[in-house]
């Protein structure tokens, strides 16, 4: 796997109307693309994910459905085998645990079972923001530990078009995560026809220093910290792995071979997550080759509290990644 | 509509009535129901001695239910099933050699022994899959009714669970949806009385479980399960209801397991005389059978004809399993996903 930048040659738009553009081409090439959810058609989606589609391709293809999360992704799994490519919008991920079922046992089984494709995407909104602890969950972690599902979860405008492109035109079923912080997050995005692969990490800043991997909202954070320590001379690398299964570790590993010192970052729990996976992969094959720890920043272990300072207390946040990068520098004798 | 409590001797009398339906389709009703029979009667000892790993779910007694629907239903209409699925498996056209195969756990089964008894599916012949979870396939058929749907084909599906799953919220989720989209969907609720070992009137509140449906504003109907006529009857109005963007239908068939929930099972929860009563007068392939022999299509030996072919049928899968290469040890970690995930998995 190499690292490269996705190609952003499109106009400025926000996260949110990149991926509702990715999802109008694809339906506009590909009639067998249908989405449903809560309050689509007229709405948009709760975070302006398909504003407009309703009336540009009509009720059959953009569904409003009953809040019955089993009954939606049910019914995108049994589609799906039948030759659809449903988009089962969630609205929030939090109400996936609503059809874990459906997601776990059937959706993410079938192709081991019977070979048979499953051109499934189930989007929802995630992450931590106001609102309290049953509709900021960080799901991410809970998807990579089952075998046959995908998941990405993009950081720029580019990425959740050209990702969700990939997903409409690939077999499996993928879990699409888009951060409600980033919803507004204004950037280029690419053409019809600039697709992003999955399983492909990007460099964001390049650095000689600190290998800082780490995904979602917490990219923008990592670049802010690697703006501040550039300020005492300390050369961060920040790498946006884009999707979370597939993992491309091969770019971390070829990052941290260079800086010698790495760094995971997550807004999810540190506790049993994604970035542990990633910190124990990289101590297991850069081991005698790294000059510190492989630290790891993410969320104490609480649930999402609702008043803001508590929130802010337990949100990662650039001043966390800056404070491991600095230990990762102090650890172990000069790099 | 009764919950089946207690139902021995409330269901109708003994006869069924096979109406005007051919000779010809009411032999291979029994054809088909024979198979069934023949090959849960092979396999469940198989599993109970082993040779079968991971357990079974005998479908002896449902005979009906399944090839009552299935008799409505074209090749590439869909059917998906639960745990207990090989009759519906078997009535929708899927080949028992990939069946048996795939329960002995061998790379020729229908899954190369990735699936087992629970996760059959052949969908060359419109079975999307046994299912392991409690009602979840008639989501797949809802979803398969959809996709029929959307693409305006004539195409219809029928999904199958029974009483234990009458009381999961995913079911009643489905069911709403079907109506409120007008689906092409039969849902079609296997009532054997006992989920696992809790009998339905321990565990179901209101009348019955087609009542309940019935207010999801969709045809709802209860049927004798162990009359294959009736269950055509039934399926086939649902059926060219479904076909002509009527909507779904929910059937409600009151039927028997003979056997217990899972083979191996000590069934302390019902009384011999019970299973013996379904046995000797509610038996669903020798009710046809008395039927086709009252309207002078069947005698003894045709009966005994058809039931060397279903044997020599399901002789023929167990020798072809037993002989069957096992699936690769390599190869456990291959195809989860078309993508390739490039992650440093296992030891």
């Amino acid at each position: 796997m190499t690292a490269v930048s996705s190609q952003a040659t499109g106009r400025r738009t926000t996260l949110s109307r990149a991926y509702r553009d990715g999802l109008a081409e694809e339906m506009a090439r590909d009639p067998s693309i249908l989405v449903m959810g809560t309050d689509l058609y007229e709405r948009g989606g709760h975070w302006a994910q398909v504003t407009g589609l309703g009336p540009e391709f009509g009720r059959d293809r953009v569904r409003n459905t009953p809040i019955s999360e089993a009954a939606m992704v049910a019914a995108g799994v049994g589609a799906a085998l039948d030759g659809l490519r449903p988009v089962v919008d969630l609205n929030f991920a939090d109400f996936a645990f609503g059809a874990m079922d459906e997601i776990v046992n059937q959706a993410a089984k079938v192709r081991y079972w019977w070979n048979r494709p499953v051109p499934l995407i189930i989007r929802g909104t995630t992450g931590f923001a106001g609102g309290g602890a049953q509709h900021n969950n960080s799901l991410e972690a809970w998807f990579c530990h089952v075998p046959g599902l995908l998941v990405a979860m993009p950081s720029t405008p580019a990425d959740a078009k050209g990702l969700i492109k990939t997903a409409l035109r690939g077999a499996d079923p993928v879990i699409f995560l888009m951060h409600k912080m980033l919803t507004g997050l204004r950037g280029e995005a690419g053409g019809p026809d600039d697709l992003v692969p999955f399983g492909q990490a990007t460099i964001r800043r390049p650095g000689a220093d600190v290998t800082v991997a780490t995904y979602g909202v917490m990219v923008g954070k990592a670049l802010r910290a690697a703006e501040s320590l550039a300020a005492d001379g300390i050369d961060v690398e920040v790498i946006d792995m884009r999707t979370l299964m597939p993992l491309d570790l091969d770019t971390v590993q070829q990052s941290a071979r260079r800086t010698r010192r790495l760094v995971v970052a997550t807004e999810a729990y540190r506790h049993g997550g994604v970035g542990g996976e990633i910190a124990a992969a990289m101590s297991e094959s850069l081991f005698g080759e790294l000059a510190a720890p492989v630290l790891r920043v993410g969320a104490g272990f609480a649930p999402v509290p609702h008043s803001p300072v508590l929130l802010d207390a337990l949100t990662p946040g650039a001043a966390d990644i800056e404070r491991s990068v600095r230990a990762a520098m102090r650890a172990g004798g000069a790099g | 509509m009764k919950a089946h409590t207690d139902i021995t001797g409330t269901v109708p009398g003994a006869g069924i009535d096979l109406g005007g339906v051919p000779s010809a389709e009411a032999s291979g009703w029994l054809d088909r129901m024979l198979l069934i029979r023949e090959f849960e009667s092979t396999a469940g000892p198989l599993a109970a001695a082993g040779t079968i790993p991971g357990g079974m779910h005998s479908a002896i007694g449902h005979e009906a239910v399944a090839v009552g629907v299935g008799s409505v239903l074209r090749r590439d209409d869909v059917a998906a099933a639960p745990h207990r699925s090989h009759h519906v498996a078997l009535a929708k056209g899927m080949d028992p050699g990939l069946m048996m195969a795939e329960l002995f756990g061998k790379r020729t089964g229908s899954s190369g022994g990735r699936g087992g008894h629970m996760h059959l599916a052949d969908f060359g012949a419109g079975f999307f899959g046994s299912n392991g979870i409690v009602g979840a396939g008639v989501g797949l058929a809802l979803g398969a009714a959809l996709a029929q749907s959307y693409r305006g084909e004539p195409r219809i599906s029928a999904g199958f669970f029974g009483d234990g799953g009458a009381n999961t919220g995913r079911v009643w989720e489905f069911v709403n949806l079907a109506s409120s989209w007008h689906l092409p969907l039969l849902v079609v609720c296997e009532n054997n009385g006992y989920a696992v070992e809790t009998r339905i009137s321990d565990a179901m509140a209101g009348e019955s479980i087609a009542g309940r449906a019935a207010g999801f504003g969709l045809p709802s109907v209860q049927v004798d399960g162990q009359d294959v006529a009736a269950v055509h009857r039934a399926a086939a109005a649902a059926a060219a209801r479904a076909r002509s963007g009527g909507g779904p239908t929910f059937i409600e068939a009151l039927t028997y397991r003979h056997l217990g929930h899972d083979i191996g099972e000590r069934g302390q929860y019902r009384t011999t005389d019970e299973v013996s009563w379904w046995e000797q007068h509610r038996d669903p392939v020798q009710r046809l059978r008395a039927a086709l022999v009252a309207r002078g299509d069947l005698d003894d030996d045709g009966y005994e004809r058809a039931a060397g072919r279903a044997r020599a049928r399901v002789a023929e899968a167990v020798a072809a399993a037993e002989a069957a290469p096992l699936p690769d040890p390599a190869t456990v970690t291959d195809g989860v996903t078309a993508t390739e995930l490039n992650i440093r998995s296992g030891s």
